[in-house]
């Protein structure tokens, strides 16, 4: 099983000690089509669990990007600034949005793991 | 949330479920975003080859009887009267405010008029045509018809063997052809801003004309994402977003659709704020903009001049993949609506830098000559 978890928004999360890496999942970004530009954070910023930390932008539409957990913004992934498209390419690899220091871990037990994810994902139609 | 009404289906409906279209409603119609390629690839395609839509969910009718020229100018700015056998116009329905009630496009076809209107307005634009000019001629919507439309640099190669005939065809110019040996009203026309054809058709024959023209090695489906891009980069006006019931063909810089004669005598609902605009000018005019970052201005940001001070909306927005820059439409003062001009979008709280650019944003490529 991966190490990812899983918001109801379409966030991922992996966690690595007390940091979590975030993006959208793959089914997102399907939905959201090509990926134009990806409004990121500033490093530093602190967020709250659910709270908006950046937007994805399609050739469609923006989307919203919610906090899967609580946290300081410590690193965006600037490539995006250049390459937006990793996000459709690589959702989980290259088309990662931010590293987060998590305020509380505990936050991530509401979270879904993949087979959760992919079956509520599934229930979407 | 769940639509209360159901949503309609174009006779391509079984076609684009094949080919793994995200189905979107629009206009109250289940119509095809985007296929797999993606918005994107497909638009690129357009401008390089040839890309099918499915235009269906538009309105499609006739206007016959002796009166039909001057009945319909009673409606709209255009000139009927002037419109040769086989020739297409675009026009505007109009309301007494001078604001545009939608869009269309009139084709002088021979015993009738053949109109498109607006999938959104398709039931109020016949409506308002029955009930204005019902008694002065016969309207007609053609309720189970297909519209196709074939459109980018290959489209006339592609036709060329499909539908001898279509060669000497002219931009904005119409006739009834056989395609793939299917009967159609085929106008060379679109939505793109590259050379074209749309295909009326009835919806027993779509689904086989679809299929025979995705058969062609040039040919690859494109949905309403696309279409939408295009439609931006070639600078042509969504009716809703760019023009509606509130603005003027003059604000929206379509004077051009108006005819000499029209202009003159009037005759249109809401000639007179027209001809007033016309003659003393206005406060807002429609312009394009290309942002300098990356960052698309969508429909509702505010434009603001270069010292924050509010000038002006966007209409409609997103990015330009022919540019690989985002552009916008909207609406500014008219002392700022001149090309070159220096605003900003305040998108998310931060004003982008933006200039004021003619349109189309990408050239028009229609086929004018013989």
């Amino acid at each position: 099983m991966s190490d990812l978890r899983f918001t109801s928004e379409h966030e991922w999360i992996r966690v690595e000690g007390d940091t979590g890496t975030v993006g959208i999942s793959a089914y997102a970004q399907g939905q959201l089509g090509d990926m134009v530009f990806v409004d990121l954070p500033k490093v530093g910023l602190r967020v709250e669990k659910g709270a908006e930390m950046a937007v994805a932008e399609s050739v469609k539409a923006a989307s919203e990007v919610y906090a899967p957990a609580g946290g300081e913004v410590i690193e965006v992934n600037a490539a995006l600034n250049t390459n937006p498209a990793a996000v459709n390419e690589d959702p989980y690899g290259r088309g990662w949005f931010l590293r987060l220091r998590l305020s509380d871990p505990g936050e991530l037990a509401t979270l879904m793991d993949q087979s959760t994810y992919e079956a509520y994902v599934k229930g979407l139609g | 949330m769940s639509d209360p009404i159901p949503l309609l289906e174009t006779p391509l409906a079984p076609l684009h479920r094949e080919l793994g279209a995200r189905m979107v409603p629009f206009a109250g119609y289940l119509m095809p975003v985007q296929y797999p390629a993606g918005i994107i690839a497909e638009h690129a395609h357009t401008r390089s080859k040839a890309s099918l839509f499915d235009v269906s969910h538009m309105g499609q009718g006739r206007l016959s009887g002796d009166d039909v020229p001057h009945a319909l100018e009673t409606l709209v700015p255009g000139d009927i009267m002037g419109l040769a056998p086989g020739a297409i116009r675009y026009t505007l329905l109009m309301n007494e405010r001078g604001g545009i009630r939608d869009d269309l496009m009139v084709t002088n076809a021979g015993d009738h008029l053949f109109l498109v209107v607006n999938a959104a307005h398709r039931g109020d634009d016949f409506a308002h045509l029955r009930a204005s000019i019902g008694r002065r001629c016969l309207v007609e919507e053609l309720g189970e018809w297909g519209l196709l439309a074939l459109q980018g640099p290959a489209a006339a190669a592609v036709m060329a063997r499909l539908a001898p005939g279509s060669e000497s065809m002219r931009f904005m110019t119409a006739r009834s052809l056989t395609v793939a040996g299917i009967p159609c009203f085929v106008t060379r026309s679109g939505y793109t801003g590259e050379d074209g054809f749309e295909l009326s058709v009835a919806a027993t024959e779509a689904l086989a004309l679809a299929r025979a023209l995705l058969a062609e090695p040039e040919v690859r489906p494109a949905g309403l994402g696309a279409r939408d891009s295009l439609r931006l980069e070639a600078g042509l006006c969504l009716h809703g977003a760019d023009i509606d019931d509130a603005t003027t063909p003059v604000e929206a810089d379509l004077t051009w659709v108006i005819g000499r004669r029209r202009r003159e005598h009037g005759g249109f609902p809401g000639a007179d704020v027209v001809q007033r605009q016309l003659a003393a000018g206005v406060e807002r005019r429609r312009i394009g903009l290309i942002l300098h970052d990356r960052v698309p201005a969508r429909a509702h940001a505010v434009i603001t001049a270069a010292d924050g001070r509010p000038i002006g909306t966007v209409t409609s927005g997103g990015f330009s993949p022919t540019l690989g820059q985002p552009i916008a439409m909207g609406y500014v003062e008219t002392a700022q609506a001149v090309p070159g001009t220096a605003v900003r979008v305040m998108v998310r709280d931060v004003g982008r830098e933006a200039v004021v650019t003619a349109m189309p944003f990408v050239p028009h490529r229609y086929h004018k000559g013989s």
